[in-house]
């Protein structure tokens, strides 16, 4: 426990530049879109109090926006704003909505129809009414509603690294993808920290007395200010091309550090999530993108892989993984997974995660399609002798695989399947496998190798790029550290690829990632 | 000084107010009474324009209000109602001093506004800064209508000023009202449906149901000359406390005895037959003194009282 604190005190000392400045986006990001959301809710919540007729279509669509998630609200933003920070204030701004919107019209409404009255009565016009008597006696509610908006948007920052806006996320995000998990507490701790003191300092501004409130409300629009001003765009720094790479891509030796040391590469770069790369790429936000070799959406989007001709990346030949308990209780069960094995080349992978991502096939159709082209499917027998858990990761290629293996198991054996798929990042899905929560998952041996086993450098550097050193190491390792056993290659190799829009890789004229090099260096 | 003219009032359909008119003289006290929904508050809030009437004009000191602006108007009537009305974040002062600031008087010409109608409603100095719910609710109904009569305005409009108050509460303030030099020289227009509050403050009563007047006059008329079955029927049951309420001292003077002479000074005036009671009643004592306009002295016990009382209805009766 005692080397854990340290060595996580070491990585915040150590990246203490990072998440200097990744803290400061972060508030920046939630102050600024705070500030908007303020700009825009007051008013609105002002206008359905007057209007009520209008509460019910305001606050029913504030309510939808909000039930939007995160993640595809930022998606859909993507073909308007393009990515970085104006798309994530705008969806930050629309969660912080709803609060403020619902809590100024409530605050304003439930103030005592007598004092209102005695306000007209008095001679106050309309405005009058509303600066002197509705606002300060609904403030105590509307701060209420800024302090939930200012907690949900803390939270909902982090997503922002999704779409390259910075922020605490990159850390959070990174740190899953790459197993680290001080690297999430890095993130994650800060976060939580900032979360607990806003909603702190708010609800002691909200509970003081109208006198101090008085002050109180003047001085927070000028904080919130300040707040807002510590995001500071990201600012490109010299070089014709932007790339975008996964925060995962950024901190593997076989990613964003392999290009900087053996390619010498130097170009601008913005983390963002794979989920809306791809898109942004084909949308021309991006230029150079690190995608995965077999991704469906190299078809649908008309990217192009630059050939790695250094061999940065090593091979990621996609194979089941299974717990040896598993096995023994389910002894057809290694037989009948060995039935796909080298059946799925590079190309016919590329070809079946296009049917799903871009055509939007069922990963339950395209399995069982190829399963019958291939001769390999048989109906369901039914089976309950026992239950095999899989599960899978949360991309296209994993749901195909996990519903393969399920056909196959349920067609060959009598066994049950039950399939838990979409299980985060590596950690999460090896996570489950070892706390006996799924008996098996579709992984990648470089993943092995460079994620889960994390051997010294030189032992990986000197068979990262030999394919079947790799999958021998693995295999001898996981069995002797984890007692999970590799089964047979599927036969495809989803590694890890720079890739550009075809049109402009050709217009450019690159092809290999040292061409995009050289043209970095001359313009 | 405030004259209605065919006033009406719809609301979904129903008329509030139908065509209503009458005329308020300069400082007299007009109550509008009648029972709940019978439109005499939709009456009152016509007229400071608080509700705007369908139809009819109202006019003050000659002047039609529906051409004034409502806010200037609103801040040269005060307005004084029974749920107060308080701005719960304005201390005591800064409530009483909500019309002056509007107007944009000088600092030290408000404080000192303040300072005086604080005295004069007896309201403590160290309330100035405190917060309305910090007041019991005789208080809180005092800074109500110091902050009506802040701004000195010539009308005055109450909507059931003391309905909220206990029984103890409201018979002292409905005294001190009554008492209070600066209400004697305004116009005022009360809301009631207390029978007894309307007889003991008003100079003419206004008596109204479903939105029309029945009967427009003084206590003593509606008590005496009731226009029909609905005025009878609405003073019934209280008659004779109504009626000790408008006779007059100076009604029964000559049917009471003689005081011996040169003894105490006299305690009262030309009050009621019912205050002199409540008096008697209040101080424990078994007879009182009163004088007239002449020197003339008389004493005054509940048995001469009722006497005196008795021979002056016999008189009128016949008479």
């Amino acid at each position: 426990m005692g080397e854990q604190q340290q060595t996580l005190w070491q990585f915040m000392s150590g990246q203490s530049d990072k998440l200097f400045t990744q803290t400061l986006q972060h508030v920046g990001l939630t102050f600024i879109s705070l500030l908007l959301a303020i700009a825009v809710g007051l008013p609105l919540g002002i206008l359905i109090a007057r209007k009520r007729k209008l509460s019910g279509l305001v606050l029913g669509i504030a309510g939808v926006l909000q039930t939007i998630p995160s993640i595809a609200l930022l998606g859909f933003m993507i073909p308007v704003l393009g990515i970085g920070a104006k798309p994530a204030i705008v969806a930050l701004l629309i969660y912080a909505l709803l609060p403020i919107i619902r809590n100024t019209y409530t605050g304003i409404t439930g103030i005592d129809e007598y004092v209102k009255e005695a306000a007209k009565a008095m001679g106050m016009s309309a405005s009058q009414i509303l600066f002197k008597v509705e606002l300060p006696l609904a403030m105590p509610v509307i701060l209420a509603g800024i302090r939930t908006a200012t907690v949900i948007n803390v939270g909902v920052a982090t997503l922002a690294s999704f779409i390259a806006a910075g922020g605490l996320g990159e850390f959070i995000f990174g740190g899953i993808s790459l197993n680290n998990t001080n690297m999430i507490l890095a993130g994650a701790i800060p976060a939580a920290l900032l979360a607990i003191i806003l909603d702190l300092l708010l609800s002691v501004i909200q509970k003081m007395d109208f006198k101090r409130l008085r002050k109180a409300v003047y001085i927070l629009p000028v904080l919130i200010l300040i707040l807002g001003g510590f995001y500071i765009l990201p600012s490109a720094y010299g070089s014709s091309l932007t790339a975008g790479f996964t925060p995962e891509f950024m901190g593997r030796q076989d990613g964003d550090l392999g290009l900087k040391s053996a390619y010498g590469l130097k170009i601008h770069t913005i983390v963002i999530s794979d989920a809306v790369m791809y898109k942004a790429a084909f949308s021309k936000e991006l230029d150079v993108i690190s995608g995965y070799s077999t991704d469906g959406r190299l078809k649908a989007f008309d990217l192009r892989i630059l050939k790695d001709d250094k061999g940065i990346f090593p091979p990621y030949y996609a194979a089941p993984i299974v717990r040896e308990s598993a096995l023994q209780q389910f002894p057809q069960l290694e037989a009948t997974l060995n039935l796909l094995a080298n059946k799925i080349t590079d190309s016919v992978m590329t070809d079946l995660n296009y049917r799903t991502d871009y055509l939007h096939q069922s990963p339950e159709r395209v399995a069982k399609d190829f399963l019958i082209s291939h001769g390999l499917y048989k109906a369901s027998r039914n089976g309950n002798r026992g239950t095999v858990r899989i599960g899978s990761k949360i991309f296209g290629e994993q749901y195909i695989l996990a519903e393969m293996y399920s056909m196959l198991i349920k067609g060959n054996t009598d066994y049950n399947v039950s399939t838990k798929s979409g299980l985060g990042g590596t950690k999460i899905c090896f996570d489950a496998l070892t706390n006996d929560q799924i008996d098996l998952y579709p992984e990648y041996t470089g993943t092995g190798l460079l994620v889960l086993l994390q051997p010294d450098q030189q032992i990986a550097k000197a068979m990262a790029h030999d394919k079947d050193k790799t999958y021998q190491y693995v295999y001898g390792e996981f069995k002797k550290k984890f007692n999970i056993r590799w089964l047979k290659p599927i036969g495809f190799n989803n590694s890890y690829a720079l890739m550009m829009r075809d049109k402009q890789s050709k217009a450019l004229n690159i092809n290999t990632i040292t061409d995009l090099k050289k043209y970095l260096d001359q313009n | 000084m405030i004259e209605l003219k065919a006033v009406s009032k719809k609301f979904n359909h129903t008329h509030a107010v139908n065509e209503v008119s009458f005329k308020v003289n300069e400082a007299e006290t007009l109550v509008l009474l009648g029972t709940s929904g019978c439109g005499k508050t939709t009456t009152l809030k016509m007229i400071n324009r608080l509700i705007t009437p369908d139809a009819g004009e109202i006019y003050i000191g000659g002047e039609a209000i529906a051409r004034q602006d409502g806010d200037a108007l609103r801040k040269k009537i005060g307005y004084v109602m029974q749920h107060i009305g308080l701005f719960p974040h304005y201390t005591i002062a800064e409530n009483i001093a909500v019309v002056p600031k509007l107007l944009k008087w000088p600092k030290a010409k408000i404080e000192e506004r303040v300072h005086g109608l604080m005295e004069k409603l007896h309201l403590p100095a160290n309330t100035l800064n405190m917060l309305p719910n910090q007041l019991s609710g005789g208080q809180q109904q005092r800074v109500g209508l110091a902050r009506a009569l802040v701004a000195d305005p010539a009308v005055l409009l109450m909507d059931e000023p003391f309905g909220a108050l206990d029984n103890v509460t409201r018979t002292s303030i409905q005294q001190e009202f009554k008492a209070l030099d600066e209400l004697k020289r305004k116009t005022i227009v009360m809301v009631t449906h207390d029978v007894q509050e309307a007889f003991e403050l008003a100079d003419r009563i206004c008596l109204m149901d479903k939105g029309k007047v029945v009967q427009l006059g003084t206590p003593k008329e509606l008590l005496y000359q009731p226009v029909n079955d609905f005025a009878r029927k609405f003073l019934a049951g209280q008659q004779l406390t109504l009626e000790f309420k408008i006779t007059k001292l100076s009604d029964i003077w000559s049917f009471l005895p003689n005081a011996a002479a040169a003894e105490e000074k006299s305690e009262v005036a030309d009050v009621s037959v019912w205050e002199a009671m409540e008096l008697l009643r209040s101080t424990g004592k078994n007879r009182l003194l009163a004088v007239d306009e002449h020197g003339k002295i008389k004493a005054l016990s509940f048995d001469q009282l009722t006497k005196g009382f008795n021979q002056y209805q016999n008189l009128q009766a016949h008479g």
